[in-house]
């Protein structure tokens, strides 16, 4: 196998294991951060569950379009920064918008429904286009694909495993949440940075 | 068959002596038993690793209270001794608003309750009647409190008591939702919270309401496990109050076999714990992760 070839497994691969460990660390912080407004009650990790599955979904059919057109890892960083730019205005602003819907929803069902879609919405879809657009850039013959997304899913899952015991053992033990969430932030930011890195190696050995 | 014989007599002799359980719920948050054992009724929520009785009464006599802990959630009224307007997070048997309510016919009191099976079972097993004076609301403590902020309640009396020795819910021990306490009490309004002592927990809850309250009483009894903070956003009564305020109470609280005044002189004002810990915020909030230390 050629050395670029490697190269770019590994890289996605990388990035998948991580996009994975991301997204559950910051489920599982959803579940504390709309605490404070809507409780911590098993309505309140339905909501957050619920809106991560969704937009998990709809970024699987967005970014299934989107590996269509010209995959390339240049564009599949452009996931992981995107993500990292939208995740943004939840640890700005993300009192203000459960403050905001506090006042309007009395029932804290609904209430953390909403909260959930405008804080982890549109950050965890992109996120959830990272797996198709991975199965991609991987798959070079279609009767290897199976194998191929299999390796995929057994990769990003184990990430999502980490991600999960790591925040809910150690992480919440040693940092505030937003130090956290900045931390995936920084993190989404230098998976793009290798995405780019990879991208030019890849195409200048070509 | 040795072993078996010694399984059968181990079994029987812990039938003979164990609980008659009277009742046997899972609720949405936790397993809920009654159970009934040598005169007394209990509400226990953990019952495969340790049995924590969360409330008891004596069956024949449900004016006398079993726990030291409810008895010294009472002291709290030696910093505001008339309460008119009382809220209570977690009401367990619903036994301390049953007590308060009928020494203090004036006052009237919100009890928050995040678990309807346990306002069913107080209701059913351990005499709790709602009363004109007592509301009851099944909801979350800091959803209630935010929603309470937003009417400008305003509560002389607040008693948290939503904490077992097994599971603390963490979003009500932290800064924030103190400063949301603080801010429905009255300026002469006491809060009582019914705490533990003996984890690395008691030093960061200890830091996390003197943060919010400054000065605190914290008292403790030989004997229990348990500490009641009392705190209040005026000046904390020197002891000469307490006490004239113990003696004041003595006739109100006869009939339950309390004397406050016991009390007095395990209201200490001097921190105990180690004051360099950091205080629990909504952003670090591990406090079961350190109740286990």
């Amino acid at each position: 196998m050629p050395i670029e070839r490697r190269l770019t497994i590994w890289t996605v691969l990388t990035l998948a294991f991580t996009s994975g460990f991301i997204i559950m660390s910051i489920e599982l912080l959803g579940g504390r951060i709309l605490a404070p407004y809507f409780g911590s009650s098993i309505y309140v990790w339905g909501s957050i569950i619920t809106v991560f599955m969704v937009a998990l979904s709809f970024g699987y059919l967005i970014g299934g379009h989107l590996s269509t057109r010209a995959p390339r890892l240049r564009k599949y960083g452009l996931f992981f920064v995107a993500a990292a730019i939208t995740a943004v205005p939840t640890i700005l602003f993300g009192d203000a918008m459960m403050d905001w819907v506090f006042l309007r929803f009395e029932d804290p069902r609904y209430g953390s429904l909403l909260a959930a879609v405008l804080l982890f919405f549109i950050p965890t879809a992109i996120l959830g286009m990272i797996a198709p657009y991975s199965v991609r850039l991987l798959v070079e013959e279609s009767h290897h694909s199976g194998r191929v997304a299999g390796g995929l899913y057994f990769i990003s899952t184990l990430g999502s495993a980490l991600g999960t015991l790591l925040t809910s053992f150690y992480f919440v033990l040693l940092f505030e949440i937003n130090e956290i969430l900045v931390t995936m932030a920084i993190a989404l930011i230098c998976c793009f940075l290798i995405a780019l890195f990879v991208d030019r190696e890849v195409e200048s050995e070509v | 068959m040795k072993l078996l014989l010694a399984v059968i007599l181990l079994l029987g002799s812990t039938a003979s002596y164990s609980d008659v359980v009277v009742h046997r719920e899972k609720s949405l948050y936790r397993n809920i038993v009654v159970s009934e054992k040598a005169g007394k009724r209990c509400l226990i929520f953990s019952v495969k690793r340790q049995e924590r009785n969360q409330t008891c009464i004596y069956i024949d006599d449900p004016t006398r209270i079993v726990f030291p802990y409810v008895r010294m959630t009472f002291a709290g009224l030696l910093v505001n001794p008339e309460p008119t307007r009382g809220l209570m997070i977690g009401m367990g048997g619903g036994t301390i608003s049953t007590v308060l309510t009928s020494i203090y016919p004036d006052l009237t009191m919100d009890l928050v309750e995040v678990d309807q099976a346990v306002v069913n079972v107080a209701t059913e097993y351990f005499g709790f009647r709602k009363t004109d004076q007592i509301d009851v609301h099944v909801a979350d403590g800091r959803v209630f409190t935010r929603r309470a902020l937003l009417k400008k309640e305003q509560y002389d009396l607040i008693i948290l008591d939503a904490f077992t020795g097994e599971y603390i819910p963490e979003h009500l021990m932290t800064v924030e939702f103190l400063e949301n306490i603080k801010n429905l009490l009255t300026p002469d309004g006491v809060l009582i919270a019914n705490t533990f002592w003996g984890s690395a927990l008691y030093h960061h809850e200890s830091v996390t309401y003197s943060t919010v309250f400054g000065p605190l009483f914290s008292l403790k009894m030989p004997g229990t496990g348990n500490r009641v903070i009392v705190a209040s956003r005026a000046e904390l009564p020197d002891r000469k109050t307490l006490m004239a305020n113990a003696i004041m109470l003595k006739p109100n609280f006869e009939r339950y076999k309390i004397d406050l005044r016991k009390y007095v002189p395990n209201m200490d004002r001097d921190p105990d714990w180690k004051t360099d810990r950091r205080p629990l915020t909504d952003q670090f909030a591990p406090a079961n992760l350190l109740r286990g230390r």
